[in-house]
């Protein structure tokens, strides 16, 4: 068998199939006990159920077949539907600057996969050109597929395989980066290369879609467009993510990697930055800065990079009279380094004191951050706080959660000498701790309020 | 003199080679010879409490103005499942448009801006559209899969519909044939377009995603006439099962029609059955206008291949005019461009529509395509009766013409004149192939406008986010069990009970039938007599008032309930129907005393007649017994109406007129 004629059917679909001899992509008439029915025969999602055939009728749309409604059935002609992102050859435009495409598996541009129901990239500079023209306007673009996993699955393998791919296109001379990425965990890669690609001379900007770009509304296209911009023509050579700005068509944010984060499951303006403005807005033509205070795009070609990364760390999302054998375990299991996400300032229950002790004694370095996301750890306010501490457990200030986690295994990834462990902690690379937080950095506003209500009413959100 | 052309007689000659007749002339003879060909697409709204694929409440309106937030969306062709474009969808790219959406919080959420993946179908809607797929005769599908419907004009901010396939292949029966239907979906209905000027179109979404079912017909309707059978059925049929919405824009036809040798165009947006006869006759002559044209073309042109438009701008010196056109592109910043079509002359003024010609075709294209507001365009070959604004002359020397080549002038900002002459030189070129696939919008004079290149099946994509929906046998079975009669059913049965033909209309529309059997059965009046009560009355006063809100003809059970147990006359149902009409909630005691009504027995009814035959001898005009009836009638009828048929009261009366007049 070279090719799979039955396509994700199984058990009673599966036979039904081969007792008639009709073939995925064949055209096939089928006598049922409901009726008449007509249409191609499509291949079936691996996940759904075993009982029914689908078939796409000349309409156009998709409808399934019972089999135990089938009374026969019988083939008629075959078509091979070729799917495909029309492929056209990128054009290149002198003084237009070079932009590195990496790609991880995210959905800038995608076909269905038939497999699982679900949607897979398409990659080539060709194929992102027949899908988003207007980036030959913007830039020479080149691709690269690294690896093709979703965004949940990616870790410190790809972190470091990234940072040493980055390094690689720099020395070779593009003039940005842009790297294709799920968003679920969009953030959390851009927090390790933050830490693991320092000092870069050009932007390396990550970018994702909300909308897959299957979706004549996709948010991708519009992204890929401002993050090629800022790549190749802002002035920001730092680790950023570039995503919506407002749910709107309008601009993008170009947010710090190591203060961005994902904050609503759907949204397309789900990144934002915490504690602290974006450094910019980005539209076609324009980076607009928001921020003075940046790594600014340098001719050279020098990067220090850091690949290391200690994965015996682990986060703990303190909750109310959680149990002292949580941590045990993860001690016992021989974990080197906890992030405790705590409550309010920074706090957790008496009960886990115990636990928190014998970590310490274990060598296990124990961090604290809190759930608030906005907000610095205080632990000299209460005397839990000051208990914690005495228990070893260091405070990172307004270090986000992930950010954290990241670092900590980044840091015990370089040394298992706690106090240097403690030393890289503290010491902010790119504003993962800030020694203040302006006003504007805490925005949530509530619906409801006249005056909030004003504000939404007049400006696209 | 040069221009000795006469539009205005080539529009009217045109109109008669193509043998144009009105539509109240036509006969279905007419409608054989150009090969009428019609089907349809109903849409219905389900009378659900939700919307299809999130928890909004559905139903809930607002005005334009009454938003609390907006966005802005621009859309993108995606590839079809099948792996190839739309050809509506690369249209609606090149118009780059931006869209705008007025977001009430009361009627919309994330679900409806896109900004949250469906929730799963709602269940009553479903139910609702299942019920209505058996009762039309459909095969129902084993498995629902939601699929993408690409609309790339903005009307859904995911830039497609989700809809479903429940059923196909069904049939419906008219009074002289069958029409057979290919399919029923169920879908989620789309914004309501607030404007739509140069490049930016607003939307609100107040309707958006409210449950919707589309019936679609063969093109089986050889007349108008049929075709407006066939919506009036599908009507009906919907109705009858008392679980769709009612009331403007609840229910809406899309036409599709061709003539022999034409293309299907489909007219949108049909918001009243009785607009479908015109509509349709008119598309089908305007396709037979476009197929002449194309002849006219191919005769003189034998190469089209070499056919190209030319262009300049024009300086407002140059052009010397001012007339309103000019003028108000002068203010506007727009720029004006000559444009030559070579040998078109009598082909911009042929006739397409009534008051309309080709370059009306191209007019539409400018502003749908190139987004140029009209007026956009003036042709040498104007057949307003006004004459041309422009001189011509002047223009074709501009532009080096031949006497017979046509020219337009056209007015555009700059950024939309190369759109605007790809535009003009695309829709000239198809006049030489074929009728173009299109949408076309439904105007009231009976004519239509050009609204989009019509989408094919490439525009379906399966929904990736939703799981597909088994249909089981019991849960099918358990629906066709509460199946309400079929419409023609219903239509003999009225035949039957010897209820008048003009009342089926009323009767069915308001889905009154089973009210009539409920009414007749439980308290035993023949149909008749019900039917002509709801189909003329009930009619009749609704025609002179407007009902309170809470009033519904469910309440006319409860009156012929109280009729029956009062032992009432059905005579004044009448009387009491006009005043519950205002006031529903009134007990029907009370609505009898306002009535001044008295139950009265025979004796008393007869009491005062004798008196008054008295009265009228005193004042007499005439001797005769029969005038002396009616003027009797005059004065005492009221008091009998509900306590005795006038009928037998009159008798009555005569017979003592009769009894004391002799004596």
């Amino acid at each position: 068998m070279n090719e799979d004629f039955f396509q994700g059917y199984k058990g009673d679909g599966l036979e039904i199939l081969k007792k008639y001899n009709v073939r995925v992509w064949g055209i096939a008439e089928f006598e049922t006990t409901r009726g008449f029915f007509k249409g191609t025969v499509l291949p079936r999602a691996e996940n759904d159920d075993a009982h029914h055939i689908v078939v796409k009728i000349s309409t156009g749309y998709n409808i399934g077949i019972d089999t135990n409604t089938i009374l026969s059935m019988k083939e008629v002609s075959y078509f091979k539907a070729n799917y495909k992102i029309p492929e056209k050859e990128f054009p290149f435009t002198p003084n237009l600057p070079k932009v590195k495409l990496i790609g991880t598996g995210g959905t800038i541009a995608s076909r269905l996969d038939y497999r699982t129901g679900a949607v897979i990239p398409a990659f080539s500079p060709g194929e992102l050109y027949g899908a988003v023209p207007e980036l030959a306007e913007i830039c020479n673009l080149h691709t690269e597929k690294v690896f093709a996993v979703f965004s949940e699955n990616m870790g410190p393998a790809q972190y470091k395989a990234l940072a040493i791919a980055i390094k690689k296109e720099i020395e070779s001379g593009v003039d940005g980066i842009v790297i294709g990425h799920g968003t679920d965990t969009l953030h959390h890669t851009a927090m390790a290369l933050s830490y693991m690609v320092q000092n870069p001379p050009i932007p390396i900007i990550l970018v994702g879609s909300q909308r897959s770009s299957d979706r004549p509304s996709s948010d991708a296209a519009l992204n890929l467009m401002h993050s090629c911009y800022a790549a190749g023509h802002g002035d920001i050579a730092e680790v950023m993510v570039c995503m919506f700005g407002p749910t709107s068509d309008e601009y993008g944010f170009l947010h710090r990697g190591t203060r961005v984060r994902k904050m609503h499951s759907s949204y397309r303006s789900t990144f934002r930055t915490i504690g602290d403005t974006p450094i910019a807005t980005v539209k076609r033509g324009e980076v607009k800065l928001i921020k003075k205070k940046y790594n600014h795009r340098r001719k050279d070609r020098n990067v220090d990079i850091y690949p290391f990364f200690e994965e015996r760390v682990a986060m703990i999302y303190f909750y109310p009279h959680m149990h002292p054998d949580t941590i045990d375990s993860l001690v016992d299991l021989g974990y080197k380094g906890i992030i405790i996400i705590g409550t309010g300032l920074g706090h957790v229950n008496k009960e886990l004191y115990p636990a928190i002790e014998r970590a310490r004694d274990r060598g296990v370095a124990i961090y604290m951050t809190v759930q608030t996301l906005w907000g610095y750890v205080h632990m000299y306010v209460y005397d839990t706080g000051r208990d914690l501490m005495a228990m070893g457990v260091i405070p990172l200030e307004n270090m986000l959660p992930e950010a954290a986690y990241i670092k900590l295994g980044w840091a015990l990834g370089q040394t298992s000498d706690l106090e240097k462990v403690k030393e890289i902690m503290l010491k902010p690379i790119n504003e993962e701790i800030t020694g203040r937080e302006p006003y504007n950095g805490y925005l949530i506003y509530q619906g409801g309020v006249p005056e909030v209500e004003d504000f939404i009413r007049k400006y696209r959100k | 003199m040069r221009n000795s052309f006469d539009a205005v007689r080539n529009h009217l000659e045109s109109r008669e080679a193509i043998g144009f007749i009105p539509l109240h002339q036509a006969t279905p003879d007419d409608w054989k010879r150009i090969g009428f060909m019609s089907g349809l697409e109903v849409h219905q709204q389900l009378n659900t409490r939700q919307k299809l694929f999130c928890r909004c409440p559905a139903g809930i309106f607002n005005q334009d103005d009454d938003y609390d937030g907006e966005i802005i969306r621009h859309m993108r062709p995606t590839l079809s499942e099948m792996g190839e474009y739309d050809g509506t969808a690369l249209m609606e790219f090149r118009t780059r448009k931006q869209i705008i959406y007025r977001l009430n919080n009361e009627n919309a959420c994330t679900y409806d801006i896109d900004d949250t993946p469906p929730f799963k179908i709602n269940r009553e809607a479903l139910d609702y559209a299942l019920e209505i797929s058996l009762l039309s005769n459909l095969n129902i599908v084993g498995e629902v899969h939601i699929t993408r419907k690409q609309y790339l004009d903005g009307s859904i901010p995911t830039g497609f519909q989700r809809t479903a396939i429940l059923g196909v292949e069904g049939e419906i029966q008219l009074s002289n044939k069958k029409v057979r239907l290919i399919q029923l979906s169920i879908e989620e209905d789309s914004c309501r377009e607030i404007s739509d000027i140069g490049h930016t179109r607003i939307y609100k979404t107040d309707r958006l995603g409210m449950p919707l079912i589309e019936t679609v017909t063969y093109p089986d309707c050889d007349t108008p006439y049929e075709l407006r059978e066939a919506a009036e059925y599908i009507r009906f049929l919907n109705r009858s099962t008392g679980k769709v919405r009612t009331g403007i824009g609840s229910g809406r036809e899309d036409v599709n029609v061709s003539c022999r040798g034409g293309d299907r165009v489909e007219i949108k947006g049909v918001a009243h059955n009785k607009w479908i006869p015109r509509l349709s006759h008119n598309e089908a002559y305007r396709q037979v206008a476009l197929l002449r044209i194309k002849a006219l073309l191919n005769k003189c042109i034998p190469d089209k291949s070499q056919w190209q438009i030319k262009s300049t701008p024009i300086s407002f010196e140059k052009l010397n005019s001012d007339c309103p056109f000019i003028n108000d592109a002068r203010k506007s910043g727009q720029r004006i461009i000559a444009v030559n079509l070579p040998s078109f002359q009598g082909i911009l003024s042929h006739f397409t529509q009534p008051g309309k010609c080709f370059a009306n075709e191209i007019s539409d294209r400018l502003k749908v395509i190139a987004c140029i507001e009209k007026p956009n365009m003036i042709s040498s070959e104007s057949i307003s009766e006004e004459g041309n604004p422009i001189d011509f002359d002047k223009i074709r020397k501009i532009l080096n013409s031949n006497d017979n080549d046509a020219q337009i002038i056209f007015r555009a900002p700059e950024e939309d004149i190369k759109t605007a002459l790809e535009t003009i030189q695309e829709r000239c070129l198809m006049a030489f192939d074929q009728v173009p696939r299109e949408t076309r919008k439904a105007l009231c004079d009976g004519t239509t406008i050009f609204e989009r290149v019509l989408p094919g099946a490439d525009r379906m994509y399966p929904d990736t986010d939703s799981a597909p929906i088994p249909l089981s046998e019991e849960y099918i079975d358990s629906l066709g069990k509460s199946l309400p009669v079929p419409i023609n059913t219903r239509i003999s049965q009225m035949k039957e009970w010897g209820i008048p033909a003009d009342t089926y209309h009323y009767l069915l529309k308001k889905n009154l039938v089973p009210l009539i059997e409920r009414i007749s059965d439980d308290f035993s009046y023949p149909h008749k007599t019900i039917g002509i009560f709801l189909g003329h009355t009930l009619k009749h006063l609704e025609g002179q008032k407007q009902p309170h809100k809470e009033f519904s003809p469910e309440k006319i059970y409860d009156l012929f309930s109280f009729i029956r147990s009062n032992n009432l006359d059905p005579a004044i149902a009448k009387p009491v129907l006009s005043i519950l009409m205002d006031y529903p909630n009134m007990d029907f005691t009370s609505i009898l005393t306002s009535l001044k009504f008295k139950k009265r027995k025979q004796e008393e009814l007869l009491a005062p007649v004798s008196f008054l035959i008295g009265k009228f001898r005193e004042i007499r005009k005439s001797d005769r017994h029969d005038v002396t009836l009616n003027w009797l009638m005059g004065q005492i009828r009221n008091q009998a109406i509900g306590n005795i048929p006038l009928n037998e009261y009159s008798q009555l009366i005569a017979v003592q007129i009769e009894k004391e007049i002799t004596e």
